[in-house]
């Protein structure tokens, strides 16, 4: 037959039945709808992920303390981090932009009469703007010369300096942290939260300060100068790796160890990047298994309906039998009905999906990217879910016996 | 016209079921068939005449026996095949009529068109056509009716002009008057007449000695065998209508 007659056969066989096609097409709208609903998810947090690492800065290399090796008596004796460290990196190897330490305690901050609980003290080194990326707004942030005097000095985030001086001009004036007294020397530029750390309420101070003032007790005492994290920024992409084994060597030369058994650990952005990915990507398998059970289960409810169709219309069968319809004719007739219910339902879905995403954007406050291959995924599925649960019903009616069929009633 | 006979049955028979409940439908029945004739079938139900009129519209296959129609040998096609001839060589009038009821009469008249597999005519020649033979069978008013919306009589001339419109060698009527009152049956009676008078070839089976009368022909069949084959005098016409055997 004429595909032009299919469709149009199959269409007001649709047509005729517009509840039950509606409800037929329900399971592959939802499964449709998932999948893009899904996918438009873990792609946008994916994307919030990732923007919320490499905003910290980019091209970073972490250092980190293995805690593995901070059994007891070795803490004072050797093993981990030191502050030396870190400057030996800066001084010895190449390609190296920026290297910071940071040591973090939590004190009240006071000024004037305006007192504020549980600041956020960030103890560390004059690399920071370049390496964290943040921009200092007005005055300068801390100087080696600071660091290495241990001047009590302080750089004020953004909103930490507007609640404790509003408009006045913070610079030059006198904070409390804890017991210490602070002069600001400097404010950054506002930068709001990122992969939460709330850069804009907090303070910034020499890490000698921190080591000497607010280290938790006993720890500054017996631990010294030793510190969790050294951050090194990469100039270039390209000699990430090299850095990297030139810092391994560096370091297992001073903490004398060997390569195999290192004291630290050393993780780019990258590997924290792909570490979160994977962590999504379990999330999606696990979404996408719903997406396609949901599928399958909208294919059951096309090959179901498509059966009952040619229980009903084996009498339509016969007739179009008996004027020369032929066994591929009958198939194709049928095929296309259930094409087309799992391809408009797919449609339909594909809309809602579209919808879906965005109101899990809008109202639910996820991020949500719609993904161009997962529509394309989408009304695929749908397309062969409507071939493969169709096919057993079009062939059934294929092989059916004119005669019997002619007298069925 | 060919020397060789539109229908000939060579000792066909039909068996349904196995073993003890063995039925045998058609006991090697054999049968000429000439271009032309008007052969009306008559029997008892269980006389065969159903099977024969299956395996005569290619929808059935004889179990023995072998089936030339237009000199081919029906047996040795596949379903498609058999689809096929029935497309271009049979016309079927059924007793119910057997229109499909979701669509309109012009459009019934159309299906066997839409399943030639050559796409010999295009769209527009199908609806002409199919016009052309809604007028011919006296509906060319009704066209766009649906079949509930027709009297018994107009739904068997659709049938009728469906049955014509894709010029077939043989039209086989399951007793197309059967549902029918008596001057809507004359009326069809009247059209498959006419017909034949166009040189139709008709094979029609019928329960009504007064209808078959008007065939050429009449064939009484009986516990799956031809009993008589009685050429009706008052039409005698057709020089080959002989039973071979």
């Amino acid at each position: 037959m004429i595909p032009r007659e299919f469709l149009r056969t199959a269409w007001e066989s649709i047509l005729k039945n517009k509840l039950r096609s509606f409800l037929t097409m329900l399971g592959i709208i939802i499964g449709t709808a998932s999948v893009i609903v899904m996918v438009a998810v873990s792609a946008g947090t994916e994307a919030a992920i990732k923007e919320q690492i490499t905003s910290l800065g980019s091209n970073l290399v972490f250092i980190n303390t293995s805690f593995m090796r901070f059994g007891p008596g070795e803490a004072s004796s050797g093993g981990g981090l030191v502050y030396d460290d870190a400057t030996a990196i800066q001084e010895s190897i190449n390609g190296v932009e920026g290297v910071i330490v940071e040591q973090g305690a939590t004190d009240s901050v006071r000024a004037g009469s305006v007192s504020l609980d549980d600041v956020e003290i960030v103890g560390t080194t004059p690399d920071f703007p370049t390496v964290r990326d943040v921009d200092v707004e007005t005055g300068r942030f801390l100087q080696e010369s600071e660091v290495q005097r241990k001047s009590k000095v302080a750089v004020l985030g953004a909103g930490l300096a507007e609640e404790l001086f509003g408009e006045s001009d913070p610079i030059g004036q006198t904070v409390t942290a804890g017991t210490t007294k602070l002069t600001v020397i400097g404010v950054m530029a506002p930068k709001g939260s990122v992969g939460g750390t709330d850069f804009d309420n907090r303070l910034y101070t020499p890490i000698t300060i921190v080591f000497q003032k607010f280290a938790s007790f006993g720890f500054g005492r017996i631990v010294g100068d030793r510190v969790r994290a050294i951050t090194i920024a990469v100039a270039e992409d390209q000699v990430l790796e090299d850095t990297i084994l030139q810092i391994e060597l560096l370091l297992s030369k001073r903490h004398e160890v060997s390569l195999d058994s290192l004291d630290f650990t050393i993780t780019t952005q990258d590997d924290i990047i792909s570490t979160r990915e994977s962590t999504t990507a379990a999330f999606r398998s696990l979404l996408s298994w719903v997406a396609g059970v949901s599928l399958i289960v909208g294919g059951i409810g096309i090959m179901n309906i498509m059966l009952v169709s040619v229980t009903e219309r084996t009498r339509e069968i016969g007739i179009r039998q008996s004027v020369g319809a032929r066994p591929s004719d009958i198939r194709w007739q049928f095929l296309t009905e259930s094409l087309l219910l799992s391809l408009v339902g797919g449609a339909v879905g594909i809309l809602a999906g579209i919808g879906g995403a965005w109101l899990f954007g809008a109202v639910g406050d996820m991020p949500t990217v719609v993904v161009p291959a997962s529509i394309l995924l989408a009304f695929a599925s749908a397309a062969a879910v409507g071939v493969f649960f169709g096919f057993y019903p079009a062939n059934r009616a294929a092989q059916l016996d004119p005669i019997e069929a002619l007298r069925h009633e | 016209m060919t020397g060789q006979p539109l229908i000939e049955l060579q000792d066909l028979s039909k068996r349904y079921g196995i073993g003890e409940g063995e039925v045998l439908a058609l006991d090697q029945v054999n049968l000429r068939i000439e271009r032309g004739e008007f052969v009306a079938i008559m029997g008892p139900s269980g006389s065969g005449k159903s099977t024969l009129m299956n395996i005569l519209g290619c929808l059935d296959r004889p179990t023995e026996g072998t089936y030339r129609l237009d000199g081919e040998d029906v047996g040795s096609l596949d379903k498609a095949q058999l689809a096929t001839l029935r497309n271009r060589q049979l016309g079927f009038v059924f007793q119910s009529y057997n229109l499909l009821g979701r669509t309109s009469a012009l459009q019934n008249v159309m299906l066997p068109m839409l399943y030639d597999r050559d796409h010999s005519r295009t769209p527009e020649e199908r609806l002409a056509l199919a016009g052309a033979m809604l007028e011919h069978v006296g509906l060319s008013d009704r066209g766009h009716h649906h079949p509930h919306e027709l009297s018994g009589g107009q739904q068997q001339r659709v049938a009728i002009a469906r049955a014509l419109v894709n010029d077939p060698s043989l039209i086989l009527a399951d007793e197309p008057t059967g549902n029918l009152d008596s001057k809507s049956g004359l009326e069809i009676m009247a059209l498959l007449q006419a017909l034949h008078g166009a040189g139709r070839t008709i094979v029609m089976v019928t329960h009504e000695a007064d209808l078959a009368a008007r065939a050429d022909r009449i064939l009484h069949m009986r516990d799956g065998l031809v009993e008589t084959d009685v050429t009706n005098g008052s039409s005698l016409k057709k020089m080959g209508a002989e039973v071979a055997a």
